[in-house]
Order: C-alpha cells, then sequence, then structure tokens
C-alpha cells in the first residue's frame, strides 16, 4: 500500500498465488458454485418462460404482456429486488437463484414469443393445409424456425445471469462475487480489482463459448451469412436484450 | 422498533431531504452519462454508417465492455480511478454507449434511399445530408435508444453502492445493513423505478417535440 500501483501489484499477486485458486473456498471451488447457480436459474427460467413464450407466440395472445413485461424488467433495480428479497428473509444461493431466474425471464420469453410469433407465415399456412394440428405445427414448424432467436436470447441470458449472481454476494450469496465484496468489507482493494477481473474474465468466456455454440445450434440456412448472401438486403435478426446488470 | 412494514409514510416523511438528495444524485449521474455516451455514440454512429468497415471492430469492441458485468467494471475502475463518482460515471458511460450506438447505427440504415437520392439531386454535400436529411430521420430511433439507455442508466447507478456512489441504492444497501430495514429498501427500490420512469417520459415528450412530422402523418 505504498504507491497507486500498489493495488494493481497486489491484484496480480493474489492472483497468481495457487492457493487462491485452490484452497477451499477458493476461486475454482467459487467459479464451479458459480456456475452451478448459472445453471440453476437458466434452467428454471427456461422450463417457464421457453413454453410460455412458444404458446402465447403460436396463439398470438399476450402481445401486450411480453411487450410490458420487457419494458418493465429493464427499469427493475436488480440490487433492489435481490435485497428486498433478502430482508424478505430469503437469502444465500437459492435466493441469488430466484433473483436471477426473475431477472432471466423476460429475455427468454420476448426471445421465444418474437421468433415463434415471426415464423414464415407461408410456411405455417403449408403445415396446416398439410393436415398438421396446431401442437405439431408449433414444435416442428414454428419452434425450429425460431431456434436463432431462442438461442440468441438463451446466450443473452446466461450471460445476464452469469453477470447477475456476483450483485447477490452483497446480500450474502455465493459465487465469485464474494471475492469482490469480501475485498470491499476488508478494504482489500487488491482482491476487489482481482475478483472484478475473474468475473469479468469468466463472462466474456462464456459469452465467447456461447457464440460458437450459437452457430451450431442454428440450422445453416438461417445463419446471418446465409441470409445476407441470399438477399443482399435481408435485415439482420434482432436481438431482444435487457439491460446489462 | 415494532414490525417491520414494508411500507412506512412516515419514514418517507422523516426522511424526504435524504431521499430527495439521493434522487438528485442519482438523476444527475444517469443524465450526465447519457450525455456524454450520446456525445460520443452518435458522432460514432454517424461513422460507422459512412465507413461500413469500421462497423465490424468499433461494435464488437463496444458489445465486449457491454458484456462485463457492472459489478465487475466498478471493481476494476475503482482502484485506478478512485472510490466515487468518477468510477461509476465511466461504467455507465461504457454500458450506455452500446445502446445508443447501435440505435444510431440501425437509425441511419433505415433512412429511405429516396429520400437520400432526392437530396443528392438538390446538391446536398455528404456533410449537409448527414445534419439535414439523415439525421432527421434516424431521430425516432435514436431517441428510442437515448430512452433505453436512461432506463437501464437508473438501474445500474444503484450497483454503484459497491465503490461509494450509488444514489438511491444507496439507501437501499444502508437499510439491508440496518437490520433488514425493509420500509427503507422497498422506498429507495420504488424510488428508483419511478425516476425512471419520468426519465424515460421527459424522454419520450422531447423525442416527440422534435419529430412533429411523425405526429402529423399518423393524426
Amino acid at each position: 500500500m505504498t504507491a497507486p500501483t500498489g493495488v494493481v501489484d497486489q491484484a496480480f499477486v493474489w492472483l497468481n498465488d495457487p492457493l487462491t485458486w485452490t484452497e477451499p473456498g477458493g476461486l475454482l471451488e467459487l467459479t464451479g458454485e458459480h456456475l452451478l447457480m448459472t445453471a440453476a436459474a437458466v434452467g428454471a427460467a427456461a422450463a417457464l418462460a421457453i413454453p410460455l413464450g412458444a404458446w402465447l407466440g403460436h396463439s398470438g395472445r399476450g402481445a401486450g404482456l411480453v411487450v410490458w413485461l420487457t419494458n418493465t424488467s429493464r427499469a427493475l433495480p436488480t440490487l433492489g429486488i435481490i435485497l428486498l428479497l433478502a430482508a424478505g428473509g430469503l437469502f444465500g444461493n437459492t435466493a441469488t437463484v430466484i433473483a436471477a431466474a426473475f431477472f432471466a425471464v423476460p429475455v427468454l420469453l420476448v426471445n421465444t414469443y418474437e421468433g415463434v410469433r415471426g415464423a414464415d407465415p407461408d410456411a405455417r399456412d403449408a403445415a396446416r393445409g398439410m393436415g398438421m394440428s396446431g401442437g405439431r405445427i408449433l414444435l416442428q414448424v414454428e419452434l425450429p424456425l425460431a431456434t436463432t432467436l431462442v438461442s440468441a436470447g438463451l446466450r443473452t441470458t446466461i450471460v445476464q445471469v452469469v453477470a447477475t449472481i456476483p450483485l447477490a454476494a452483497l446480500a450474502g450469496g455465493g459465487g465469485l462475487g464474494q471475492v469482490i465484496a469480501f475485498g470491499m468489507g476488508t478494504q482489500r482493494y487488491g482482491e476487489v480489482l482481482a475478483g472484478g477481473i475473474v468475473v469479468a474474465a469468466l463472462c466474456l468466456a462464456i459469452d465467447a463459448v456461447l457464440a460458437i455454440g450459437q452457430r451450431l445450434a442454428t440450422p445453416a440456412p438461417l445463419r446471418v451469412g446465409a441470409a445476407t448472401r441470399r438477399r443482399r438486403s435481408a435485415p439482420a435478426p434482432p436481438r431482444f436484450d435487457t439491460g446489462t446488470v | 422498533m415494532p414490525g417491520n412494514p414494508w411500507f412506512s409514510w412516515s419514514y418517507v416523511v422523516d426522511n424526504a431531504p435524504v431521499l430527495w438528495e439521493r434522487t438528485v444524485e442519482h438523476a444527475g449521474v444517469t443524465i450526465e452519462a447519457v450525455a456524454i455516451s450520446a456525445a460520443i455514440a452518435i458522432p460514432l454512429g454517424a461513422l460507422v454508417s459512412r465507413f461500413r468497415w469500421l462497423s465490424g471492430p468499433v461494435l464488437g469492441t463496444v458489445a465486449v465492455m457491454y458484456t462485463v458485468p457492472s459489478l465487475a467494471l466498478f471493481a476494476i475502475l475503482a482502484p485506478l480511478l478512485g472510490i466515487g463518482r468518477t468510477p461509476v460515471l465511466v461504467g455507465l458511460v461504457v454500458y450506455a454507449l452500446l445502446i445508443i450506438l447501435r440505435n444510431t447505427v440501425a437509425g441511419l440504415a433505415t433512412v429511405d434511399p429516396a429520400v437520400l437520392d432526392a437530396a443528392r439531386g438538390l446538391g446536398y454535400g455528404p456533410g449537409r445530408m448527414l445534419v439535414q436529411v439523415a439525421m432527421p430521420s434516424a431521430l425516432p430511433s435514436i431517441v428510442a435508444g437515448l430512452r433505453l439507455a436512461t432506463v437501464s442508466t437508473v438501474a445500474l447507478v444503484t450497483v454503484g453502492v459497491v465503490v461509494g456512489y450509488g444514489g438511491l441504492g444507496q439507501l437501499m444497501f444502508q437499510g439491508f445493513r440496518n437490520n433488514f430495514y425493509r420500509a427503507e429498501i422497498m422506498t429507495a427500490t420504488l424510488a428508483t423505478i419511478l425516476l425512471a420512469l419520468v426519465l424515460d417520459l421527459a424522454l419520450w415528450a422531447a423525442g416527440r417535440a422534435l419529430t412533429p412530422w411523425l405526429r402529423r402523418r399518423t393524426a
């Protein structure tokens, strides 16, 4: 703590210590916990939002609800909601997963809704003409056509959840945010900086992996490159997302 | 303290000065961040639309910065810029940048080519074309971007509490530490949402006033 650059040095010394990573409650364990919580939150949100969004998009109902939900969810301060849950007695990792899932639902819902809604009407008509039932049209025509938007939504959601979980550490939750919260509490700013770097790196790494996954999940004819090659003026597929956290 | 109600009007009355102070702080840092961000993003958007090869690298870089979570960004900036308002302001500018930039580029991309052609035929140079033709056409999209950026910035300011400058977030966190003072957390959360709605409404009204031609068309 001699010079202002001391903080940066401390961060690197701390990150370079193998014990930082491998000790019980070290970075590796925290990262694992972080990813488990992410999986739980995204899984819960997807289980609710994808079927609901698909059904709303298929039946054409609830357009107002979907628009309202996206707009409102942007204005909700994540930190406030997490602290309110804590004040209501919901603590720890379960509360964190609930809060993160809560913020993940609007993105997934809107993307699924828009994807199903925006399926080519001609394809839908052809399916109906072939005698497909409503359920089969949804499962075999509309949802495959919606893959681009649904996978874009999943990618946004996962990154958003990974980014939301650290906030919960301020309210006693687990995951990598603990490093930042603990460093702040004990005024060890080197650890704060190191924690920030680790969380940022995790988010960027996951986003990069998902970008590749998203490309693989998208059927070749629906890929952005394919569309622009066929029609020069094809608009880029919209990517709906909520505010960052 | 008898009970711990979620809503308490007496809390609001007793703490009106500090609530007001935090709200002004919150609104101030939001407006400043969005203004700085707009001053960077709108010209940058115009530049990117003119030189297409720039759009990949520029939008990519901004998107990467957008992916970094706010808590992490504030934590990284704080040791470098010091605790307080500066790291929060810088972080918020970074986040608003992507939203405004994306909407500016999208708005400029949808300008009617026939209108551009007509302007070119009238002898408009590239500069005049941008300022007098393309920008007004893109204005609705830019205003939409500004509104989006403002609403999410209001929500993000609260995270600034980690570096000691969270506006209404300070009250949320203080209430949390103060034995889960529910009324304080709830009031601060509702005030944050209200502030977002008020600023959104103000920008909507400004956008409407700036684009009278759209009103006539729909009327």
